[in-house]
């Protein structure tokens, strides 16, 4: 194995001013692609956002560094380059808002800690009540909040349309009827949270390998002892499946069940335009929400397939759907064109809630089923996974996601709080 | 966009006419079950990267359930066929075979 150089220079204005001198030829790169070393502390598979936060944090709170993080494609291909980028913690469960707010307030100085631009946006983000139910609903969320001491409040359909010139508050089939509004709610730049992640990680002498699948999980004695990949076996203290959609092919592999279905969930986005919207809207009743990219491009982004789907790409008239329902909320966009389609394959559980648990096989744990709302979580899982990891019990951010709620009918239900996927 | 024929009516429907009705050939477990067989039946799912055996409603025609066998992998349909077994018929396990050697098995 031959060393490789890892990431040492602090990205900064000084920096740039000096290797603007030298024609930028004195970059290097942001992170090492070493061959696997024969046995690590912990082994984390998948390299996406929740993959290489959980190494990270593993790194950085808890001192473990000798972790190898394994990919199968391409660090941050999967649904962390897949999401329509929006960060939110409005949720109205406890142990949900506790995560997702420890996720979102990270966010807040992500950059300053990881030395690395992700461009956190916090431009805020409203939920509209287009029923009666829905108002109803959102209330609640307002009050709940209130008591979790995430910042929500519930605004009038004047102050909507002050916010977003650019809506119809007026019907036709739903008029707005206020919103849920979180104003520290918003964007980040999703392919730089994996990279800025990726590249701390290598600083701390974390090797991250892409394009090695996992093969197999070995175990002895019910405690797990390594992983057969396409590069060979790694031997491993303990691992970490943080892999979304394939969360059931790996835990077929370590010979567990998982309470999982895996569905496809699409976005696409407009040719760009002039800034015309700078928060994120989402309208749950007709199903679809929207932003505006720093390109200019419309974010827009709908409902899942009901059908289990492994392709990574969903069926076209969701995509008529969202739009139809959208064009009614923004009349605006009804002659954009659409530049481009994509779609992702996320984890969905039977309460909509995640998994951040032990499993049946000792040392070996799971984080998965963050369904269509895994980005605004990225920076609170990979900290309560790795809390899970490296004391072998949950702490306080994951002690509820573990995957024997559902036998014990202790549901996180996000479901019919949403009554939407989120 | 899937087309899958409705066993019950013999039309050809597409994905827009029928509504996903999840895993099929589900056990059911109820009053005087385990806590293990109950949760098994209410949330585990099989959830297969491959040939995959599922219910479908004619929702916007017919009306009527059936069951499919699909590839979640690539999206071809296997064929359809009537709710009313425990297990898909012989002959369709023996087609998926022959397309998917390496496939395990109905379970």
């Amino acid at each position: 194995m031959t060393a490789q150089p890892r990431p040492s220079k602090r990205y900064s204005v000084f920096a740039l001013a000096k290797e603007a001198l030298s024609w930028h030829m004195g970059w290097e790169k942001a992170w090492a692609s070493p061959a696997p070393k024969k046995e690590y502390d912990v082994i984390i598979v998948g390299a996406g956002g929740h993959g290489l936060a959980t190494a990270y944090y593993l790194g950085k709170n808890h001192g473990i560094t000798n972790v190898a993080v394994i990919e199968k494609g391409w660090l941050g291909g999967g649904n962390t380059g897949r999401n329509t980028t929006i960060i939110r913690s409005n949720y109205l469960q406890d142990p949900s808002a506790a995560i997702y707010e420890k996720a979102r307030s990270l966010y807040e100085n992500l950059s300053q800690d990881l030395n690395y631009n992700v461009m956190f946006s916090p431009r805020g983000l409203l939920m509209l009540g287009q029923t009666h139910h829905e108002v109803r609903g959102y209330l609640r969320t307002v009050h709940a909040n209130t008591l979790q001491g995430v910042e929500t409040s519930w605004i009038s359909p004047q102050k909507v349309k002050e916010l977003v010139p650019i809506i119809n508050i007026d019907g036709p089939r739903y008029p707005i009827l206020g919103a849920l509004y979180q104003k520290r709610g918003g964007t980040a730049r999703h392919d730089a949270v994996a990279w800025g992640y990726a590249r701390a990680c290598s600083a701390m002498g974390m090797d991250i390998i892409q394009q090695c699948e996992v093969k197999g999980v070995t175990s002895a004695g019910g405690v797990v002892t390594g992983i057969e990949t396409t590069k060979g076996y790694i031997g491993a203290k303990k691992v970490g499946f943080v892999v979304a959609g394939h969360s059931g092919q790996l835990a077929e592999m370590a010979g567990f069940r998982l309470p999982i279905e895996a569905v496809a969930l699409q976005a696409l986005v407009s040719e760009p335009i002039k800034p015309c919207m700078d928060v994120v809207v989402m309208a749950n009743t007709v199903h679809g929400y929207m932003s505006q990219s720093d390109k200019g491009e419309m974010v827009i982004g709908g409902g899942t397939d009901g059908f289990n789907n492994y392709t990574q790409r969903g069926s076209f008239h969701h995509i008529e759907e969202t739009l139809r329902a959208l064009i009614e909320t923004f009349p605006m966009i009804s002659r954009l064109k659409m530049l481009r389609q994509w779609g992702g394959i996320v984890d969905m559980t039977g309460d909509r809630s995640p998994l951040i648990s032990k499993t049946p096989l000792g040392n070996c744990f799971i984080n998965c089923g963050w369904g269509t709302g895994g980005f605004k979580a990225i920076p609170g899982s990979g900290w309560a996974m790795a809390d899970l990891m490296a004391k072998g019990e949950p702490g306080p951010l994951a002690a509820e996601f573990d995957m024997w709620r559902f036998k014990e009918g202790r549901f996180i239900d996000e479901s019919v709080a949403a009554g939407v996927a989120h | 966009m899937l087309i899958l024929e409705c066993p019950c009516c013999g039309v050809m429907a597409d994905e827009t006419e029928l509504s996903p009705g999840g895993e099929a050939h589900l056990k059911r477990f109820g009053p005087g079950s385990t806590d293990q067989e109950f949760e098994a039946y209410m949330f585990a799912r099989k959830n297969p990267k491959g040939v995959h055996f599922e219910r479908w409603r004619h929702a916007y025609g017919c009306g009527k359930w059936f069951l499919a066998a699909r590839c979640t992998a690539t999206l071809e349909v296997f064929g359809t066929y009537p709710a009313q077994v425990g297990a898909p018929p012989q002959d369709l396990q023996d087609k998926i075979k022959a397309k998917r050697p390496e496939w395990k098995g109905f379970q």
